[in-house]
């Protein structure tokens, strides 16, 4: 059942960060990665409540880790940073790694408050 | 911002823009600046294949975690173990298929988007920082984001590096860098 719920998750987030990431790009043309950070930051801040909420198992398999788990990527960040510092980038991959870092985990730290007043 | 040579969106008829710019692709999911990603009519083909791709890639990263089970305010190293293997995969993916004569056109969308996305997690790396921060184990919240970068960084560089130079002869290090717009 479990495995069933990731599944469905994962099914909808996956494209879900394929469209945000095409959405974000075109709207903002840039080196940045803006597409990255924003499914990134968005998955977070779902997440976060989802922890916060003490939601129910199915629902944390569901939502937590299939379609968030999907929505968000660690690969592209990696990916991204080191190219980003290969091509002589290197503030914009060290400003990648910053600003995912401090917009991630402070997205969590929001959904999770937003959660606490689910419970 | 820095002027870059490679910052750039394609040039091309009716863009504007000078034939034959060069840039290098940067997020391996979609780079719109890649002629090749722009939209076309395989778009329903590529989303079916992420999706595939994202189950796969999602079921494996629960088996991982139920393979490393922690507890909370432990340190979550089935994570770190999910994020820098995920991180290898997609530098040796990219470098083969930025480097194929022609790479299938759902091979990025069904392996990348999909398996690699899926398995790799940004969500819940932030959520366990936080937790850690919150259990006030700073220290320890520091020391797993910093792992995790320096190692994520790692298997990428390590990875890539060496696909290029184990690529067959014939395979280009990167096939699309330079493409001329007529």
């Amino acid at each position: 059942m479990t495995m069933l719920l990731i599944a469905l998750g994962a099914a909808v987030g996956a494209p879900a960060r394929y469209l945000t990431d095409r959405a974000v790009q075109s709207r903002y043309p840039a080196l940045f990665p803006w597409g990255t950070v924003t499914v990134n930051v968005l998955a977070a801040l779902i997440l976060g409540v989802v922890v916060g909420a003490r939601l129910s198992a199915p629902a944390t398999a569901l939502v937590g880790t299939g379609f968030c788990g999907a929505l968000s990527t660690y690969s592209a960040f990696g990916y991204e940073t080191l190219r980003l510092s290969q091509q002589g980038a290197r503030w914009l991959a060290a400003g990648n790694v910053a600003l995912s870092l401090v917009a991630g985990i402070g997205a969590a730290s929001i959904g999770w408050w937003l959660g606490l007043s689910l419970r | 911002m820095p002027r870059l040579s490679g910052d750039r969106l394609p040039a091309g008829p009716n863009t504007g823009r000078p034939a034959g710019t060069q840039f290098r692709v940067i997020d391996p999911d979609v780079d719109l600046r890649d002629p090749t990603q722009q939209p076309g009519g395989l778009r329903q083909w590529a989303l079916a294949a992420a999706s595939a791709g994202g189950i796969l890639g999602a079921e494996a990263r629960y088996g991982v975690s139920l393979a490393m089970p922690h507890q909370d305010q432990q340190f979550p190293w089935s994570t770190v173990v999910i994020n820098s293997t995920g991180c290898l995969l997609i530098g040796l993916l990219m470098t083969v298929l930025l480097g194929a004569p022609s790479p299938h056109r759902l091979a990025r969308p069904f392996l990348g988007v999909g398996v690699l996305g899926g398995y790799t997690t940004y969500s819940t790396f932030a959520v366990e920082v936080q937790r850690l921060v919150l259990q006030h184990r700073p220290l320890v919240a520091v020391g797993y984001a910093v792992l995790t970068v320096l190692a994520c960084a790692g298997a990428v560089w390590l990875s890539s590096t060496l696909t290029a130079r184990a690529l067959p002869a014939g395979w280009e290090s990167e096939r699309t860098t330079a493409v001329e717009h007529r």
